[in-house]
């Protein structure tokens, strides 16, 4: 042990999301040491089921976050249709209903910007696949405040232009396969 | 580790603080990363250099207020939005609601009316609009002139239409409203037995015993010590077995007041006053 950890892992996708997260959720251990927050773009007028699927796929508990839902460790928290997710404090997601952004709520740019504010350098944002330009923005701000940005080689992804445009906004971000994410991602909880 | 605040965030407590203090508008326990958020686009938006410049503008120019209000609270509202909540009032609520002589139902943050609509037409639709009083409350006036006005965008209305169906309307929405060119102007009638206000959950007391508090999607913007308050005022005006609904994603699990409600419909966001 090296004490305590703190951070988080922040995760962005859009279409194809179920498969690159099926490539990499469910092989995460069950001591996976910080909270990891997922956004994906899904339709406003349907009750998502993510997190029920990932719940029932993943070592880890998996929940559809309400509205100032506590984070703890070793939980990943999705993303509600309809709803901006953005970080309040370093144990608190908070909800809002402010316009959408690049069409979408939730938008990935503005959970991962507040994140980074909360986070810093403790934070570890990842964009997958997706067919838009959100995530990059956010990528960008999680780098800037020091965070390790995370990028899905946009060869594997299933839809490029958002791993594209995350790299094009961020030139230094790791652009890993999703393997590659795992790895990273299990070394931090060594 | 950073000790210090960083200065935009001070900035904005600041900003807070001042408009608390020259117009009695409390912000202070708002969720700081929407505020933020919201902040940040007031000031580009708006053309100041700083938070600071903003706080200027706004404790010595009053037309100033007006314009801030519209970034710092959130008038994001539809007719009918969430069907299955006005559905599981209409067939679940509505039936304990009809045992009552009279009824006072409270709109909590009306915004600019969409909500405060929905239930006048439904209760018209079940019969119980002419003992209701409803009240219509935002701490917003130019949300309230809005709300009172009941007049909407055309393009709107398809969505409205299309939830009041989903809710199990019993009449045909367009019963309700005259269209003219742009804009559909909803009857005056439906506003007879509503009283607008300006109230603020944050500051105002309770002023009445309600059989039904709605307040969705407000409390999201406060922090947990100020939904506290709001959830503690809504607890006050209920009476044994009356009803709150809350937001799609709103809970009261996390609520120091958690006890003095129960479930009442558990997807729908519907709780019950218990007795404690």
């Amino acid at each position: 042990m090296t004490g305590p950890r703190e951070g988080a892992v922040i995760i962005g996708a859009s279409a194809g999301a179920l498969d690159a997260l099926s490539l990499i959720l469910p092989r995460l251990g069950s001591d996976f040491p910080l909270p990891i927050v997922v956004v994906v773009h899904v339709p406003p007028d349907k009750r998502s089921v993510l997190a029920a699927i990932f719940d029932a796929k993943c070592r880890l508990r998996a929940v559809e976050a309400e509205d100032k839902e506590p984070l703890e460790a070793g939980v990943i928290y999705f993303a509600p249709p309809d709803y901006h997710l953005l970080i309040e404090d370093r144990d608190t997601i908070a909800l809002s209903n402010e316009d959408q952004v690049l069409f979408s709520r939730p938008s990935i740019d503005v959970a991962f910007e507040s994140a980074a504010e909360v986070w810093g350098k403790a934070l570890t944002g990842i964009v997958l696949t997706g067919a838009n330009q959100d995530g990059a923005m956010g990528l960008k701000a999680i780098a800037a405040a020091g965070g390790t940005a995370i990028v899905q080689d946009p060869r594997e992804a299933y839809a490029r232009a958002m791993p594209e445009a995350a790299i094009e906004a961020c030139p230094d971000a790791l652009v890993l396969k999703a393997g590659g994410i795992v790895s990273y991602l299990q070394s931090v909880s060594r | 580790m950073e000790t210090f605040e960083r200065i935009e965030d001070i900035e904005i407590r600041l900003l807070l603080e001042a408009l608390y203090h020259r117009y009695h508008y409390d912000f202070r326990n708002y969720a700081m990363s929407s505020i933020r958020r919201r902040l940040r686009q007031a000031r580009e938006q708006l053309g100041f250099a700083t938070i600071s410049a903003l706080q200027e503008s706004a404790l010595h120019d009053p037309d100033m207020l007006p314009k801030l209000l519209r970034y710092l609270t959130v008038q994001v509202s539809e007719m009918f939005r969430d069907p299955g909540y006005f559905r599981a009032i209409r067939e679940k609520v509505v039936p304990h609601l009809r045992t009552y002589p009279s009824l006072k139902i409270w709109i909590a943050g009306c915004s600019s009316g969409e909500e405060l609509y929905s239930f006048v037409i439904l209760f018209r639709e079940e019969g119980l609009e002419e003992r209701t009083i409803f009240y219509a409350t935002d701490i917003n006036p130019e949300a309230l002139a809005q709300a009172e006005a009941g007049v909407y965008g055309l393009d709107r209305i398809r969505l409205f239409t299309e939830n009041h169906r989903h809710a199990g309307g019993k009449t045909s929405l367009s019963d309700h409203y005259r269209s003219g060119y742009d804009r559909c102007v909803f009857d005056r009638s439906l506003r007879r037995n509503v009283v607008f206000s300006d109230h603020s959950l944050v500051t105002d007391q309770v002023f009445g015993e309600m059989q039904f508090v709605s307040c969705r999607n407000v409390m999201i913007y406060f922090d947990r010590i100020l939904q506290d308050r709001a959830i503690g005022l809504f607890s006050e005006a209920l009476p044994r077995n009356g009803f709150l609904g809350l937001g799609a994603k709103e809970t009261l699990r996390f609520s120091s007041h958690a006890d003095a409600f129960r479930e009442f419909a558990r997807e729908e966001k519907i709780y019950r006053r218990t007795g404690a």
